[in-house]
C-alpha cells in the first residue's frame, strides 16, 4: 500500500489546518454559507437533512488496518458509533458536528487520511478494481497509475472549480469490476502488442439523470503520456462544458453535444499543443518508484491444494457455501480473496459498527497483511488469505457479521441513503432494501437465482447506480407519496448496458410482489444455466411485463 | 484601491475603463470590446485587457503584445475557465506581463491562481485584504507541474 512520505503528510496536514480557518471563518460569519459551501464540499462535508455528513476518501479503495482503526474512532468519539461504505469506495459520517470536523481531519491526518475532494466540482477521489493486484486475471495492477492520479489531481490548480464534479475510475483486468464505462473519465491499463502500458481512455460516461455510456477517446495512450493525455482532456472540459445549466454540466453532454470526433479533436490537438510547449511525460523512474509500494506482501510458497480447506469444505456444509459464494481465487497460489458482505437484513447496505471496524483491523492484520479494501458495490475485501486460514477466518467473520454468504446474490443490493439521511432524495431507499432483504433470505432460493444485481436509488441522482442494475429500482414521488420505479437490463461491466424502465411504480406495498413476479417470470423463461440477464438480453422486455401490469 | 501584487499589498496603478465617456488619464483596463472599437483613442497608451470567461486568450493571441497586463474576470468564483486561460497565457504564449484576477476573488482562490501564472489580485470588496494576502502560505507542496513550478513533485522529492 502506498506510504505518504514528507510531502503527502504536509499536504493533509496543511489542508486540514486550512480548513479549519475555513470553518472559523464560517463561524464568525466572516465567510457566508454560499462562499462556505463550496469550499466545505471540497472537503467532503455536506449538510444534509438531519446534519453535516462527512465523506472520507479511500483512494482506490485501499485501506490499512491502522486506518480502519482510526475510522473506528472517529465513528464512536464524532458520530452515532457506525459509517457507511459508499459506491465510490469512499466512507461516510452521518451525525458529525461542523465544530469537530477539524479535529476528525487532523486524527484522519495522523494516520494518512483525509476528506480531500471526495465531493465538489473537482476531480473526485478516484476508484478502481477492488481486486487490483491480486486477481488472476489482470494484465496490469492499476493501483500505481490511481495513485499517481490521485497525487496530480490533488489541489490541482486548474481544475479546482470544474462545471461539475469529476469522477475517474481505474482498471486493469481483462474484467472490469470498476464500471470504468460509467466514470467521466474511465482509464482501462492494458498492454498493446509490444507489451508496452497503456490506457484505453473512456469519457462520457455516468448516471445521474442521463445515464450514458462512456466513449472511446482514445484506444492506447501510453503510459508516459498519461497525465498529460489527462490534462488536455480535463482542459477541453473545462472550457467547453456548459456552465448555464448544472444538469449539462457533465461531460457526458458535452460529449454528446459536440460529439465524439469533435471532442477527441480538440482533446488531440490540446495534447499535442501540451507536447509542443515542454509538457513533460511522466518518468519511468517515478512509476517504478509508486509501483514499488504495490508489490506483492510477503506471500508464503504455498501448495495449490490446503488440504485443511478441503477437509473443512467436505464436513461443514455452511462454510461451503460460504466459500463457493464470496471467496474468489488469487493469482498465488495457496490464497484467497475473500468478500466480507455488509448486507443482510435489517443493516442498511455498507453500513458497519465502530466495533465491527476494529473487528476487521483485527482480522486484517492476523489473516491478509493489514490491508482492506472497499468495493463499489459496498462491501470489504480481504485480498491475501491462506487458504489453511480460511476456516478460522470464517469463524470470526460469522463473529462480527460479515460472513453472510450472499456476495452476487439478490441480497447484495446496493442502495443509497434516500430519505432517511439524504436532502435530495425522493423516497426512502433503507426500509425497501431492507423489506427485499427479509423478504429474499431463502439462500437456496437465491442460490437458484443466481447472479443478480439489484441496484436502488432514492432520487434520480443515481447514488446507487440503479441504472446500471441487472433490476434498477428508483425512488421517485408523486403527488405526495414514495413510488419505486422499475428498470432492467442494465450492467456496469464489460457489456455495459443502461437498464430500461418496466412501466409505472409500485408503492411500499408492493415493490417486493413485483420483484417476486419478476423473478418468477425469469425462472419461467430460463435456458439451462442462463442468468437473469441473458435471459433478459434473449427475451426482451415484453414478457416482463406482461406478469408484472397483467391485473393493472 | 489597494490590491494584491507579487504577494505584496500595494496601491493599485491601474484604472478600469468601461468605455463610457472620455478616456480617463492613467493607465487603463478596458474591455475587448472597448479595445476595439477604441483602438484609436487608445493607441501610445498603457493598456490592460480584460478578458471574460467566454472569452479565450488564442482569440486575441496576436495582439498580446499591446498589453502590459491582463485581467481575467471571474464574475463568480465557482467558474473555473480564467484558471485554464492564465495557464495558457503564460506557458503557451509566453506572456510575461501581469495577470490579474478581478471579479469575484476570494482568499480561497487565490492559492490555485497564482500557481496558474496570476500575479495580482483585486481582492472583492469587502473582504479582509490582509488575511487573503495569508492565503499563499496555505500550501508549502505543490503535487503537480504548473505555471509556478516546471519541476515535477518527483524530481524535487
Ligand atoms: C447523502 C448524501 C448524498 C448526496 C447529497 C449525494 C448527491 C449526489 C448528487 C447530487 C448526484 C448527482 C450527480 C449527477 O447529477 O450526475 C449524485 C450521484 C452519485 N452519487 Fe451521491 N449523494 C449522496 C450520497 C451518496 C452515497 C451514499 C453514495 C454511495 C452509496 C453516492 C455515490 C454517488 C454516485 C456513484 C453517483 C453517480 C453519479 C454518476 O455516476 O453520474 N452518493 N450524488
Ligand atoms: S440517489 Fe438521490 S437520494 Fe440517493 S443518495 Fe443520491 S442524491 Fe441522495
Amino acid at each position: 500500500m502506498y506510504k505518504y512520505d514528507e510531502n503527502d503528510r504536509r499536504i493533509v496536514l496543511e489542508r486540514a489546518a486550512q480548513f479549519k480557518s475555513q470553518v472559523e471563518r464560517r463561524l464568525t460569519g466572516a465567510l457566508k454559507e454560499e462562499e462556505f459551501r463550496p469550499l466545505r464540499l471540497q472537503n467532503g462535508l455536506y449538510l444534509q437533512l438531519h446534519a453535516y455528513m462527512l465523506r472520507v476518501a479511500v483512494p482506490y479503495g485501499l485501506m490499512s488496518s491502522t486506518q480502519m482503526r482510526m475510522l473506528s474512532h472517529i465513528a464512536s468519539k464524532y458520530d452515532r458509533g457506525y459509517g457507511h461504505m459508499t459506491t465510490r469506495q469512499n466512507i461516510q459520517f452521518n451525525w458529525p458536528k461542523l465544530d469537530d470536523v477539524p479535529s476528525i481531519l487532523d486524527d484522519l491526518a495522523s494516520v494518512e487520511m483525509h476528506a480531500i475532494q471526495t465531493s465538489g466540482n473537482c476531480i473526485r477521489n478516484i476508484s478502481a478494481d477492488q481486486f487490483a493486484g491480486v486477481i488472476a486475471d489482470e494484465v496490469v495492477d492499476p493501483r500505481p497509475y490511481a495513485e499517481i492520479m490521485r497525487q496530480w489531481s490533488t489541489f490541482h490548480p486548474e481544475f479546482a472549480y470544474l462545471p461539475r464534479k469529476f469522477k475517474f475510475a481505474f482498471t486493469g483486468a481483462t474484467t472490469d469490476r470498476a464500471a470504468v464505462q460509467f466514470h467521466d473519465i474511465g482509464f482501462h491499463a492494458l498492454k498493446n502488442d509490444a507489451g508496452e502500458v497503456g490506457f484505453k481512455i473512456y469519457v462520457g460516461g455516468g448516471m445521474g439523470r442521463t445515464p450514458m455510456i462512456g466513449k472511446v477517446v482514445s484506444e492506447f495512450v501510453p503510459e508516459k503520456d498519461l497525465l498529460l493525455y489527462t490534462e488536455a482532456i480535463m482542459r477541453v472540459y473545462n472550457q467547453f462544458g456548459r456552465r448555464d445549466n448544472k444538469y449539462k454540466a457533465r461531460i457526458k453532454i458535452l460529449v454528446h453535444e459536440m460529439k465524439l470526433e469533435e471532442f477527441t479533436r480538440r482533446v488531440e490537438d490540446e495534447f499535442t499543443a501540451l507536447l509542443e510547449e515542454g509538457g513533460l511525460p511522466l518518468d519511468q523512474a517515478e512509476i517504478d518508484r509508486v509501483a514499488a509500494y504495490f508489490v506483492d506482501p510477503a506471500y508464503e510458497d504455498l501448495p495449490e491444494k490446503s488440504a485443511s480447506l478441503d477437509q473443512n469444505l467436505a464436513d461443514n456444509r455452511d462454510f461451503s457455501f460460504w466459500y463457493r459464494q464470496n471467496v474468489l481465487t488469487h493469482k498465488k497460489t495457496g490464497y484467497a480473496i475473500v468478500n466480507l458482505s455488509l448486507k443482510k437484513p435489517g443493516v442498511p447496505p455498507g453500513d458497519l459498527t465502530d466495533v465491527q471496524m476494529l473487528a476487521i483491523a483485527d482480522l486484517a492484520d492476523k489473516y491478509s497483511f493489514g490491508e482492506i479494501r472497499s468495493t463499489h458495490e459496498q462491501n470489504l475485501v480481504l485480498a491475501d488469505v491462506r487458504k489453511d486460514d480460511l476456516f478460522d477466518l470464517w469463524g470470526a467473520l460469522n463473529a462480527s457479521g460479515f460472513a453472510d454468504p450472499n456476495i452476487g446474490t439478490l441480497q447484495d443490493m446496493i442502495c443509497c441513503p434516500g430519505l432517511d439521511f439524504c436532502t435530495l432524495a425522493n423516497a426512502r431507499s433503507i426500509p425497501i432494501a431492507d423489506k427485499i432483504t427479509s423478504r429474499f433470505d431463502d439462500m437456496d432460493y437465491l442460490y437458484d437465482l443466481g447472479e443478480l444485481k439489484l441496484k436502488m436509488s432514492g432520487c434520480i441522482n443515481a447514488c446507487g447506480h440503479h441504472h446500471v442494475g441487472h433490476i434498477g429500482i428508483l425512488g421517485v414521488n408523486k403527488k405526495g407519496t414514495e413510488l419505486y420505479q422499475i428498470t432492467l437490463g442494465g450492467s456496469a461491466g464489460d457489456d455495459a448496458s443502461v437498464g430500461k424502465i418496466m412501466g409505472p411504480g409500485f408503492d411500499e406495498d408492493g415493490i417486493v410482489p413485483a420483484l417476486e413476479k419478476i423473478l418468477a417470470t425469469y425462472i419461467d423463461l430460463r435456458e439451462d444455466g442462463e442468468e437473469f440477464l441473458a435471459t433478459y438480453r434473449r427475451v426482451g422486455m415484453t414478457p416482463f411485463k406482461e406478469t408484472l401490469y397483467a391485473n393493472h | 484601491m489597494q490590491i494584491i501584487k507579487d504577494k505584496a499589498i500595494v496601491e493599485d496603478q491601474w484604472v478600469h475603463f468601461d468605455g463610457q465617456g472620455d478616456l480617463p488619464d492613467g493607465d487603463l483596463i478596458v474591455s475587448l470590446d472597448v479595445w476595439q472599437t477604441r483602438a484609436n483613442e487608445l493607441q501610445g497608451r498603457r493598456v490592460g485587457l480584460q478578458l471574460e470567461p467566454d472569452q479565450h486568450p488564442k482569440d486575441v493571441r496576436d495582439e498580446l503584445a499591446n498589453f502590459e497586463l491582463i485581467a481575467i474576470n471571474f464574475p463568480t468564483f465557482m467558474d473555473g475557465r480564467g484558471y485554464s486561460y492564465a495557464k495558457i497565457l503564460r506557458d503557451r504564449f509566453g506572456f510575461e506581463g501581469e495577470i490579474r484576477a478581478v471579479g469575484d476573488v476570494m482568499r480561497d482562490q487565490m492559492f490555485y491562481m497564482q500557481r496558474c501564472g496570476f500575479t495580482a489580485y483585486e481582492v472583492k470588496e469587502g473582504r479582509d485584504i490582509h488575511d487573503a494576502i495569508k492565503a499563499f502560505d496555505d500550501f508549502s507542496v505543490k503535487y503537480q507541474v504548473s505555471a509556478d513550478e516546471h519541476i515535477p513533485i518527483y524530481r524535487r522529492r
